[in-house]
């Protein structure tokens, strides 16, 4: 079981000029494996996943990790659009390593470990931003696992991907997961997120309106909020059945 | 104006020993020039990209106005510096190229520095929360978006190269255009022009036009390279 859990988050305020977007978020992510974030655009999901990385810092609540302070915990985080440089995959992987004070042939070894986990061992020299939209990605998880996370945070990231890509980050993502890495995942297509996930958070308006078991909240939601968003339920649909 | 053209092209198809003296120190000054401002201008154009500090708008600003810093007035500086009774008088340095070299540093310095912050920071808008989410330090996250950025950075290196060899003001100023020791191509176009050698002001000109269109040329088939080869 994974060092991170439970993962606390207690009454999380973030409102950036004012506007609260996180606006008293709590939740306890106790589960290991996947977890999912799931609710509409702006509803400050990857917000949160943003403030449990550390990128953004709340303007209340706390946030832990088991027993240990957040800056001992080794995180790492995949956006939507993989942000490469232009440099070479291997190069790309490498800046994984940064903080990590390695000889030249561990980092060398670990890149190469890293880069024949996700298939692109054999793209190593090519230049990063030449690879695919599917290969960026894989590129990109290659990055984060190759700094042996014991937090990764995903952020929608088949979001641009086609059905054959997203298989492949998908399987990526469970054999990441099965490794002992707690996964906080963050997607708005279901059924990956009933395909991967162990439990489910539900984030509306910057608040967790319901948190449980993957099948539970996705076949049996309690919660409105909840059951009109795995609905798939449109204001106008809405105001329809209510008149 | 047809003769003093057609001279112009005998002079430069006779590879004139002056005028490829001229054209050498003029290449040499700017190139130390730019290289020294590489120095400098590079890293303090990233960190200022990449670091949030009180005032940061305002020191953009300042730096952006030193782009268009009057080469005559960095001259005059410079000579102030250097002259016998300045702080660096005792150094000798006036009237030699070190002298119009530390003055065309002056002047591109600020030039170099403001593209790299607007370039750099271009590139962190892309990469910045990335190299964040790394726990990559200020220093390594400067370095790694210079290199992310380097084929437009070399651009306005180049474009920093073709400031410093075209101007005048300042290699006029504290080299004196002494001839065969500090007559750069610009000084001894104005020189020449005044003097009425219009062949020889011609020449140096039609070698100046020539270096200039080489270096965008450069640019222009640098960033066509880059972007062929690395997205």
């Amino acid at each position: 079981m994974s060092t991170v859990l439970p993962i606390l988050l207690e009454e999380v305020v973030f409102r950036p000029g004012g506007r609260r977007v996180i606006d008293g978020l709590s939740a306890r992510i106790k589960t290991p494996g996947i977890t999912a974030l799931i609710g509409p655009n702006g509803a400050g999901k990857s917000v949160t996943l943003r403030i449990i990385d550390g990128l953004l810092v709340p303007d209340g609540g706390t946030i832990r990790f088991g027993d240990r302070p957040p800056s001992l915990v080794r995180r790492a985080f995949v956006f939507q659009r993989p942000a490469l440089v232009r440099a070479s995959v291997a190069a790309n992987v490498a800046l994984g390593l940064s903080s990590m004070r390695l000889s030249s042939s561990a980092r060398r070894e670990r890149v190469r470990n890293a880069l024949e986990r996700v298939g692109l061992a054999d793209r190593a020299d090519d230049p990063a931003r030449k690879l695919s939209g599917g290969e960026q990605q894989r590129l990109a998880l290659a990055r984060a696992w190759v700094s042996e996370p014991e937090l990764l945070l995903l952020d929608e990231p088949t979001a641009n991907l086609d059905p054959g890509a997203t298989e492949a980050i998908e399987r990526l993502v469970a054999a990441i997961a099965e490794a002992g890495v707690k996964v906080i995942l963050v997607s708005h297509n279901l059924g990956q997120v009933a395909r991967l996930s162990e439990d489910v958070l539900v984030v509306e308006r910057g608040r967790v309106v319901e948190h449980g078991p993957a099948r539970q909240v996705l076949q049996t939601p309690r919660s409105t909020e909840a059951r009109s968003y795995i609905k798939g339920e449109l204001p106008w649909t809405l105001f329809a059945a209510a008149s | 104006m047809l003769q003093a053209f057609g001279d112009a092209i005998a002079l430069l198809q006779a590879l004139d020993r002056d005028v490829l003296a001229i054209a050498a120190l003029s290449v040499r000054v700017s190139l130390l020039a730019v290289t020294f401002a590489c120095l400098v201008g590079l890293p303090l154009g990233a960190l200022v990209a990449v670091t949030a500090f009180p005032g940061r708008q305002a020191a953009i600003a300042v730096l952006n106005a030193l782009m268009g810093l009057p080469a005559v007035v960095v001259g005059l500086v410079v000579y102030l510096l250097l002259s016998r009774s300045g702080p660096l008088g005792a150094w000798g340095l006036l009237f030699t190229p070190t002298a119009m070299v530390m003055a065309q540093t002056v002047l591109v310095t600020p030039l170099i520095a403001a593209l790299t912050r607007q370039i750099v920071e271009d590139a962190d808008r892309e990469l910045g929360e990335q190299l964040r989410s790394l726990r990559l330090g200020l220093w390594r996250r400067a370095t790694t978006l210079l290199y992310d950025a380097r084929f437009s950075l070399v651009v306005a290196i180049l474009a920093a190269f073709g400031r410093a060899i075209s101007e005048v003001g300042a290699v006029l100023v504290v080299g004196g255009n002494i001839a065969g020791h500090t007559r750069t191509m610009t000084t001894a176009i104005s020189l020449e022009t005044q003097k009425g050698d219009l062949p020889l002001a011609l020449a140096l000109g039609l070698v100046l036009i020539g270096i200039v269109i080489a270096i965008n040329a450069l640019a222009s088939g640098l960033r066509l390279y880059a972007m062929r080869a690395y997205g």
